[in-house]
């Protein structure tokens, strides 16, 4: 299994850097999973040659997903994972987002299923995406405070939430 | 509050929120729809009415008291959610799990694709107005939810499987009941079939009903029984092979109609292959030999070495106060379940508790073609398109 994912990443990294040298910026292999390592600028560019190139073809978008690692800087991790259903492999896109400037090009227009992943990615890490055609809230209101999957935002939130014991005196006094 | 922008001119349409209070939305699902007469124009669905932020409480928690609250994202189908996390922290640990619990899990995983459809085809055919099918579904859901409390004590959290393995052996008497379950669903499954394949009412509601074709479906990220009925061949269980499914024989049913009469096809023909899978699995499990991996400090040692063993009690206080630190890195699974690709992804710092825990359900994702199934059809469609879509709000919000 190690093996032939090994051989996967080679051909991917292959694959894109004869393509453009500058769209590889690291190739990881853990567990038997890769990861391109994609520079911000490029990754539509190298999403769409995933899904058009005939060794490639990742077609299907699986999932996308951030991950903070504050108090690192550039401090967002942002994962898409694709999958190639011809040639049953999967490969991991990841592109670096400063906590600055959380802004990144979006994968709408490559892939329409990336529209509600990259939503929940706004909602819940405040990531914007440029091109994208509805970026709304999805999970919380649209009237909700700060984003809740960073790491500085505290398990509880930040409301006080009402005290049910103190409501259970209050309404049983006469 | 979600606002609609109209897409046709403000006089000829207007404006119907369905939902979150409707029985046919299958829980709190909002959809904004845009109506010309009868005829959908737009549709625009509003969801976060559970959002519990199971995602964000994983962090908090080490990674098996995180398993519990796999189990409450996809009520129907725990035991899948407590597999593909299972599944991923045992790559982050790169842990081995005997063969017999393997078979024990497929076992388990198999009969809850069954059961989960049954919730499906029941809570489906009531919205179209087929009652009787509903009472004959859950009637056999009720078999399989006795076996569940048989292995596990419960009917629906089970929480059974575990990092490492199973949480207990297979209770005395499992095979009879077991058994007894195989020797009498094919024919129950013939039985849902004569109620509705060849219903003529049954066809007029789902053939040609919420088509999608597969370069959409696939551009839309679909999976499970709805790109399956679209004519894609894609199912976990065969692509990428976990839990030793690669030892199974089953096959995997397509259609090319790619309405909600096919999606319905396939699901009634899935339990037919579920079944196979079961019997199959069922020959599998030895009556003895391991249930969990063998990994002091990661799985909890058995009740009678701890009485004998210092090891063990150490190992036993650490596993529950501290946890167990895997090494850092990211690792993501998939597995099918009832409703599609279901994955899990994991980003470990090397801490006792994972730094980021984030699951792909396949309702949030299928959802999304839901303005596509809809939008030109006639509102009573809307019903059908949103059950064929098989969706459970508790994996839509998490």
């Amino acid at each position: 299994m190690t093996e032939s994912s090994s051989k996967n990443a080679n051909v991917v990294a292959e694959c894109l850097r004869s393509w453009n040298a500058k769209a590889v910026a690291e190739v990881i292999e853990f567990r038997g999973e890769t990861t391109i390592v994609v520079p911000r600028e490029l990754l539509r560019a190298t999403a769409e040659r995933c899904r058009e190139d005939a060794k490639l073809q990742y077609n299907f978008l699986t999932d996308a997903t951030c991950v903070d690692r504050t108090p690192a800087e550039p401090r967002f991790e942002l994962n898409y994972h694709l999958v190639s259903i011809p040639r049953r492999e999967k490969v991991r896109l990841r592109v670096w987002v400063s906590g600055n400037d959380p802004v990144v090009d979006s994968l709408v227009p490559v892939w329409p299923g990336a529209n509600w992943l990259e939503r929940e990615v706004f909602d819940l890490f405040g990531i914007r995406f440029t091109g994208h055609p509805d970026l709304r809230r999805i999970l919380l209101p649209d009237d909700w405070e700060g984003h809740p999957l960073r790491r500085d935002y505290p398990v509880e939130g930040y409301r006080d939430v009402p005290n049910t014991g103190e409501l259970f005196r209050k309404s049983s006094t006469p | 509050m979600t606002t609609v922008e109209t897409a046709v001119g403000t006089a000829k349409t207007m404006v119907l929120n369905m939902g979150p209070q409707h029985p046919s939305t299958h829980g709190v699902l909002r959809i904004l729809l845009e109506l010309d007469g009868e005829t959908v124009v737009k549709a625009v669905p509003d969801l976060g009415y559970l959002h519990t932020g199971i995602e964000k409480s994983c962090e908090d928690k080490t990674y098996s008291q995180a398993i519990t609250l796999t189990d409450r994202m996809d009520y129907l189908n725990p035991l899948g959610n407590n597999l593909v996390y299972c599944l991923a922290v045992e790559k982050l640990l790169e842990l081995e799990v005997p063969k017999r619990a393997q078979y024990i899990r497929v076992m388990m995983v198999e009969l809850q694709r069954i059961s989960s459809h049954l919730v499906w085809l029941g809570t489906h055919a009531i919205d179209l107005g087929a009652m009787s099918v509903f009472l004959y579904c859950f009637r056999e859901r009720e078999e399989i939810l006795k076996i569940f409390e048989l292995f596990t004590g419960q009917r629906m959290m089970t929480s059974y499987i575990r990092i490492g393995g199973v949480a207990l052996d297979p209770p005395a008497g499992w095979r009879q009941a077991v058994e007894r379950f195989l020797k009498m669903m094919p024919s129950r499954v013939d039985e849902y079939e004569t109620l509705l394949t060849e219903n003529r009412i049954w066809i007029g509601r789902t053939k040609g009903i919420g088509y999608i074709s597969v370069e959409d479906a696939i551009a839309l990220s679909m999976s499970g029984p709805t790109i399956r009925a679209a004519g894609v061949a894609y199912d976990n269980r065969k692509a990428f092979p976990y839990s030793s499914y690669e030892e199974f024989n089953f096959d995997v049913p397509t259609r090319t109609e790619s309405d909600c009469y096919a999606r319905y096809l396939i699901r009634v023909a899935e339990m037919r292959e579920s079944l196979k899978i079961v019997r199959q699995a069922f020959g599998k499990i030895k009556d003895e030999g391991p249930i969990k991996a063998e990994a002091p400090g990661i799985i909890p040692p058995q009740r009678e070495k701890m009485k004998t063993e210092m090891e063990a009690l150490i190992y036993h206080f650490k596993i529950f106060t501290e946890g167990f630190s895997p090494a850092p890195g990211e690792v993501f699974v998939t597995v099918e379940s009832p409703r599609g690709e279901l994955g899990c992804f994991i980003a470990s710092d090397g801490s006792p508790k994972p730094l980021r825990v984030h699951f792909r359900g396949p309702s949030y994702i299928n959802l999304q073609a839901l303005p596509k199934l809809i939008e030109g059809q006639l509102i009573s469609d809307v019903i059908a398109c949103i059950g064929t879509i098989d969706i459970v709000l508790g994996e839509v919000d998490r």
